[in-house]
C-alpha cells in the first residue's frame, strides 16, 4: 500500500477534502454566483424597500414594523434569503448531479471517504458560498444606511445559522429524490415561493390570519429574521422567543444533518 | 501458495425479488488478472461494487486483503483503484484538477500527487491536455483519465468495470496496452467485461457469468479447450436456408449452433470440413474458418451469444 495513505488522517477530514474540491468546482462560477447572490436581494431592497417602502410608510408610518422604516425591516429577512437560497443551490444540484446525473459521490465513495463525510462536506460547502454572499449583501445594508455598524454584524452568523438550518433539511429532500422531474417544479413554487412569502418578510407574522402563521413557525427564514430584527433593530422580542427562535434552527441543522448522512451511507451502499 | 488477496465464498445480492449475484465463489491471487466475463446484467458489476468495499451483500463471505469490506470499507478502499463502467469525472474540472482531488480524497500530500500527477499524465497520454476541462475530452480520453484517476494512490488491486465498453477499435487498443503495462508491473487486475477478445487478451484468469452465477473458470486457452473445439467453421447461407441445411451440417461435424444469421460448426480442421461441405454441393454464401475462441464457451454453456 502506499505509504503516504493515512486513513486515520482520512476519518477526520474527509469532509473537509470533499468541501475543498466543492469549493474549487464553485470557485469556475464566481461571477454567476456573485451576480446572483447580490444581484437577486439588492433588487428586493430597491423595489419593495425602497420603492413599496414609500406607500407603505405613507398609509401607516412605522407603527405596523415596531417602529422601524420600512427598507429596514425587510433587511434581515432578505439577508437571511441570501443564505438560504445559496446555501440550497449548493446543496441540491450537487446532491442529485453526485448521485444521478454525474454520479460523483460514487467515485468519491470509492475512496476511503465514506457517505456522511461527504453529506457534511457538500453542505459545508454550501456554506462557505452563503458566507461570501452573506457578507456582501451586509456591506451593502451598511452603504445604504439601512442598518447601523455595531451589533449588528451579528446578522451574519444569524442569516448563515438560518441558511444552514434550510439548507441540511434540503441536503436530506435532495439526497431522497430519485426522481428528479418534478423535485425542481416543486421546491421553486410549492416551498420557496410561500417560505419567502408567509415568514414575516414583508410583514410581521402576526398580520397574516392565524391558519397561515404556522407556514412562519416551522421555517428557518421566519426564525432566523426574527433573531435578525433583533440584533440589527433591538425589535423587542422576548428573551423567551430568542432562544426559542435559536433553538429550533440548530435543531435543524443536527437533525437534517443526521438524516442526510444517514441517507448518503444508504444510497451509496446500495 | 501465498493467501489470495480476494477470496469470494457465496456471495449473494439481492435487490427485492431480483438476484443480482447468485452465490458465487472466486479467488484472486496476488499479481493476477482476473476477470468477469458475461453479457450485460450478468451481475459483474453488481460484484464489482461489492469487491470496491461499496455495496453491501445479502449473504455469503468477502474477504479483501484478508478483511471484510463492509467492517473495513475506508480501510480496505485505501488499497484498490476503481474504474466504474461510467466514467464518473468532474468535468467541471480540467485533467490535473481531476487528479489532485482524487488524490487528496486519500489523504496525500501535494507534493505527492503534484508528482503523481506528471507521471499519470504520461501514462494516459494526456500530457498536452492537462489544463483542459473533462468534458471537452474525447470518449477515450475521458476513459484514460478515470484509470489514471484510479492509480493515483498507487493502488494494490485495480478493479476495472467494463473498461474499453462504448470506445472505438483504436482507443480500445490504445487502453489495452495501457492496461497490459500495468499488468507487466504486476499490479492485481479484476474486470469485467462482455467482450470476449477484451478477456482473452487481459486476464491470466476468469469466470464465465450468466444470471448471477458462475458457468466456469479457468485460463481462457483451458476453458476454450475444455469447452470447445479447435477451430470453428462459420457458414451462411441466407437467413431462410440456414435452417433448411442444418440438419446436414450436423452429421459433418461434432457440434453444431444454429444462430439467426449463421451457423456455427465445431470442428478440430475448418478447412476440411469446409471441403466436405462443398463435396455435399450445399454452397454456403460465406464461409470462414476460426480459432474457438470465448464467445464459442459461452454460446456452449449458456446456449446465448455473449452480445444481444
Amino acid at each position: 500500500m502506499n505509504e503516504g495513505i493515512d486513513v486515520v488522517q482520512i476519518q477526520r477530514f474527509g469532509a473537509l477534502y470533499i468541501a475543498s474540491a466543492r469549493i474549487r468546482v464553485m470557485s469556475k462560477w464566481k461571477a454567476m454566483i456573485a451576480a446572483i447572490d447580490i444581484g437577486n436581494p439588492l433588487f428586493y431592497l430597491i423595489a419593495v424597500g425602497i420603492g413599496i417602502g414609500v406607500l407603505v410608510e405613507q398609509g401607516s408610518g412605522t407603527s405596523g414594523t415596531n417602529g422601524i422604516k420600512y427598507i429596514a425591516f425587510i433587511a434581515p429577512a432578505l439577508l437571511v434569503n441570501t443564505a438560504i437560497t445559496g446555501v440550497m443551490d449548493e446543496c441540491v444540484f450537487p446532491t442529485i448531479e453526485g448521485f444521478k446525473w454525474r454520479k460523483l459521490f460514487f467515485a468519491q465513495n470509492a475512496t476511503p471517504i465514506t457517505g456522511p463525510q461527504i453529506a457534511v462536506g457538500v453542505f459545508l460547502a454550501a456554506l462557505v458560498r452563503a458566507i461570501f454572499g452573506v457578507i456582501v449583501y451586509y456591506i451593502l445594508l451598511l452603504a445604504f444606511n439601512v442598518v447601523d455598524f455595531g451589533v449588528s454584524v451579528l446578522l451574519i452568523p444569524i442569516a448563515l445559522l438560518g441558511g444552514g438550518a434550510f439548507g441540511a433539511v434540503i441536503l436530506f429532500a435532495a439526497a431522497k429524490i430519485e426522481k428528479d422531474d418534478q423535485f425542481f417544479n416543486i421546491l421553486g413554487r410549492l416551498v420557496i415561493m410561500p417560505m419567502f412569502l408567509f415568514s414575516g418578510t414583508f410583514f410581521p407574522l402576526s398580520t397574516m390570519p392565524i391558519y397561515l402563521q404556522p407556514i412562519g413557525w416551522v421555517s428557518p427564514l421566519w426564525h432566523a429574521t426574527e433573531l435578525g430584527r433583533e440584533a440589527a433593530f433591538d425589535y423587542g422580542i422576548s428573551t423567551v422567543m430568542v432562544i426559542v427562535h435559536f433553538s429550533v434552527l440548530v435543531a435543524l441543522v443536527f437533525i437534517g444533518l443526521i438524516l442526510s448522512m444517514r441517507q448518503f451511507d444508504r444510497r451509496l451502499a446500495k | 501458495m501465498s493467501k489470495p488477496l480476494i477470496s469470494v465464498r457465496g456471495l449473494t445480492k439481492k435487490f427485492g425479488d431480483l438476484t443480482a449475484v447468485d452465490g458465487i465463489d472466486f479467488d484472486v491471487a496476488k499479481g493476477e488478472s482476473f476477470g468477469l466475463l458475461g453479457p450485460n446484467g450478468a451481475g459483474k458489476s453488481t460484484a464489482m461494487r461489492i469487491l470496491a468495499a461499496t455495496s453491501t451483500r445479502t449473504s455469503g463471505t468477502v474477504e479483501i486483503l484478508g478483511k471484510d469490506p463492509e467492517q473495513f470499507g475506508p480501510l480496505i478502499r485505501a488499497h484498490l483503484g476503481v474504474v466504474p463502467q461510467q466514467d464518473n469525472l468532474d468535468s467541471e474540472l480540467t485533467v490535473s484538477e481531476n487528479l489532485y482531488i482524487y488524490g487528496r480524497y486519500f489523504g496525500l500530500s501535494k507534493k505527492f500527487i503534484k508528482a503523481k500527477i506528471e507521471e499519470l499524465l504520461e501514462f494516459a497520454q494526456l500530457e498536452e491536455k492537462r489544463d483542459v476541462k473533462v468534458e471537452a475530452l474525447s470518449g477515450g480520453m475521458k476513459r484514460r483519465l478515470t484509470i489514471a484517476r484510479g492509480l493515483v494512490s498507487e493502488p494494490d488491486i485495480l478493479l476495472l468495470d467494463e473498461p474499453t465498453t462504448g470506445l472505438d477499435p483504436q482507443a480500445r487498443h490504445i487502453l489495452w496496452d495501457r492496461l497490459f503495462r500495468l499488468k507487466e508491473q504486476g499490479v492485481t487486475l479484476v474486470l469485467t467485461t462482455h467482450f470476449m477478445d477484451e478477456a482473452e487478451q487481459l486476464c491470466d484468469r476468469l469466470v464465465v457469468m450468466d444470471k448471477g452465477a458462475i458457468m466456469a473458470e479457468g485460463t481462457p486457452q483451458g476453458l476454450i479447450k475444455q469447452y470447445s473445439s479447435k477451430e470453428v467453421l462459420e457458414v451462411r447461407f441466407g437467413s431462410d436456408r440456414n435452417k433448411e441445411v442444418a440438419p446436414k451440417l450436423a452429421q459433418m461435424c461434432e457440434r453444431m449452433e444454429t444462430l439467426p444469421d449463421r451457423v456455427l460448426m465445431y470442428t478440430e480442421d475448418g478447412e476440411k470440413l469446409l471441403e466436405q461441405i462443398a463435396a455435399a454441393q450445399l454452397n454456403p454464401t460465406t464461409s470462414l474458418v476460426r480459432r474457438s475462441s470465448l464467445e464459442d464457451v459461452f454460446l456452449r454453456l449458456t446456449g446465448r451469444t455473449l452480445i444481444e
